[in-house]
């Protein structure tokens, strides 16, 4: 499997370069995680706005223990960041390959389930 | 000695055989990499068969559960696949679907179609399908980093593609070939398909729902592309007033044809009358099922006053079993089905977004909190032709004596197998 090096640490990631462990996350696995182009094709650079979604995120995993669905996802960034970016064109222009593959990826949150 | 013994067995007989296929395509994929053409992924379509075979060995199938891979500003439309034997047979360590969307009807021009296949020789396995259950065209095995420059691509071609759609989210649109081909058409499928697909752009492309949500476009009650079976939203061609009789041609089909038999007493209403002279059909009782235009093209036809029955709910066989779409609007006029079905779909999917349980389809959705609460989400008034699953047998019965053995069966037989 491959891995990721932050501040001389190997993290797991799966095939699709999410975090095998949650816990291992912090503020600085996310920008190594937004950095790796190896799963996506491009970096994501990471402003505030990203930072917000990412922490809506996270908290939404540790209190719940799973992703949001996404309309709910875009729901609650409406409630709470007001409805320019309540919506999934703006957090497909903050994370181009969509809130499951970038969004949760550099959260750090376990590969969503689900297939085809 | 054949590295691929056991499916190589696949290959005997007289019916088609995907390994044979396969073989054909790696051949292919094989002859361009050594004429020195840039195809990345030259031994991908034989490593599928070195998979397979280990597969038959040790009776597990070898491909992991779906991953997540995508290109730019989509959420859906490829569907990652890899490989638990990546380090013995790396050919196919990732073995991504791409998804593509078909033209309406599925017309191509070869100039099309030699687009799309020299896209996918270069950047993937070179094996497709023809098409997927949807109706997309699926391109078979790729790899993660060559899944944006394939995109990329395929959308510079001169007559460009798109990605389809995969996920919870709204599927390829997809029409029977309608007024381009068959004159029962009823309305044109291939333009609101077209429309639709259009206008939905971000349902189709980005993944917001609870499940899957599929239209399905047949013109008539012929029903090609079995809406009525398959799909969330199904628009079936009809029309209001009556079966145009043209009785010089009635006449000339009786000269050969048993019409009380054939005809009369297979109406499913009883609807039809012929004294060997006039055929009458009282149109009142008639319910569309298309069998007497279907046994007399010449000398029946589908009214003037034409549109579409728009159904809702059909599903594949899952948690609980196939379900036939449920009638919801009897009648549109052809002109006004497009705005219609935009106006609905957006009622229907708030309603279903906000009720819908993960992986539950608007079907289970309607069972579990009633056709009323639906109808009313909808606005719709409730109205006795609101017929529920109006054709719901999807299986055609014969009589064995109308069955003439296959090929198959011959073979079965010459081999001493039955
Ligand atoms: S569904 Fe009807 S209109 Fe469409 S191709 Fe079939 S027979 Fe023709
Ligand atoms: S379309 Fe079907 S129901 Fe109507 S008259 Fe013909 S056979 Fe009878």
């Amino acid at each position: 499997m491959p891995y990721i090096e932050v501040k001389g640490k190997k993290l797991e990631l799966d095939e699709d370069g999410f975090l095998q462990d949650w816990q291992q996350w912090d503020e600085d696995v996310a920008r190594a995680l937004a950095a790796d182009d190896r799963f996506t094709g491009a970096k994501v650079e990471l402003t505030d706005e990203h930072w917000e979604i990412i922490r809506f995120l996270r908290n939404y995993f540790e209190k719940y223990g799973v992703a949001p669905p996404i309309r709910q996802l875009v729901k609650e960034v409406k409630k709470a960041l007001g409805p320019e970016k309540g919506n999934l064109q703006y957090l497909y222009k903050l994370f181009p390959q969509g809130p499951a593959k970038d969004a949760c990826r550099i959260a750090g949150l376990p590969k969503p389930t689900g297939c085809v | 000695m054949s590295e691929t013994p056991l499916v190589d067995e696949l290959e005997k007989g007289p019916w088609p055989s995907f390994v044979k296929e396969i073989k054909k395509t790696a051949e292919m994929m094989e002859k361009a990499k050594a004429e020195g053409k840039d195809v990345k992924l030259p031994e991908t379509a034989m490593g599928v068969l070195k998979q397979l075979e280990r597969s038959y060995e040790d009776k597990v199938t070898h491909w992991k559960h779906g991953g997540i891979v995508s290109v730019f500003g989509y959420g859906g439309g490829v569907i990652g696949r890899y490989s638990d034997l990546g380090d013995e047979i790396p050919e196919v360590h990732h073995f991504h679907t791409m998804r593509i969307n078909m033209p309406a009807g599925w017309f191509y021009s070869t100039k099309a179609l030699r687009g799309i296949c020299d896209v996918w020789e270069k950047w993937g396995s070179g094996l497709t399908n023809f098409h997927g259950s949807t109706g997309d065209i699926i391109f078979l095995g790729t790899r993660t980093e060559y899944l944006q420059p394939c995109f990329d691509d395929l959308a510079h071609l001169e007559i460009p593609f798109d990605l389809g759609g995969s996920g919870s989210a709204l599927r390829t649109p997809s029409a029977c070939m309608g007024p381009a081909l068959c004159e029962w058409a009823c309305y044109d499928t291939l333009d609101i398909c077209y429309r639709i697909t259009h206008e939905f752009q971000d349902e189709l492309h980005r993944p917001m729902w609870p499940y899957k949500f599929k239209f399905k476009f047949s013109g008539c009650p012929n029903d090609c592309v079995a809406a009525k079976l398959r799909a969330d939203c199904s628009i079936v061609g009809t029309w209001r007033d009556e079966i145009k009789i043209d009785q010089e041609a009635v006449k000339e089909y009786a000269k050969w044809m048993d019409i009380e038999n054939e005809v009369v007493k297979l109406c499913p209403t009883g609807a039809i009358s012929w004294d060997g002279n006039e055929l009458k059909i009282d149109n009142k009782n008639c319910v569309r099922c298309m069998h007497c235009i279907n046994k007399m093209p010449k000398a029946l036809r589908p009214g003037d006053e034409r549109g579409a029955t728009i159904l809702i709910g059909a599903k594949a066989p899952m948690v609980d079993g196939a379900v036939a779409s449920w009638v919801i609007i009897p009648f549109v006029p052809a002109d006004e089905i497009f705005d219609t079905l935009t106006d609905l779909a957006e009622k229907i999917w708030e309603w279903w977004d906000e009720n819908g349980k993960y992986r539950e389809r608007v079907a289970e959705l309607i069972w579990r909190l009633g056709m009323r609460e639906f109808l009313k989400a909808v606005e719709l008034e409730a109205d006795v032709r609101m017929v529920k699953a109006p054709r719901n047998n999807p299986f055609m019965f014969f009589d064995k004596e109308e069955l003439k053995p296959s090929k198959y069966v011959e073979e079965l037989e010459k081999r001493g197998l039955r």
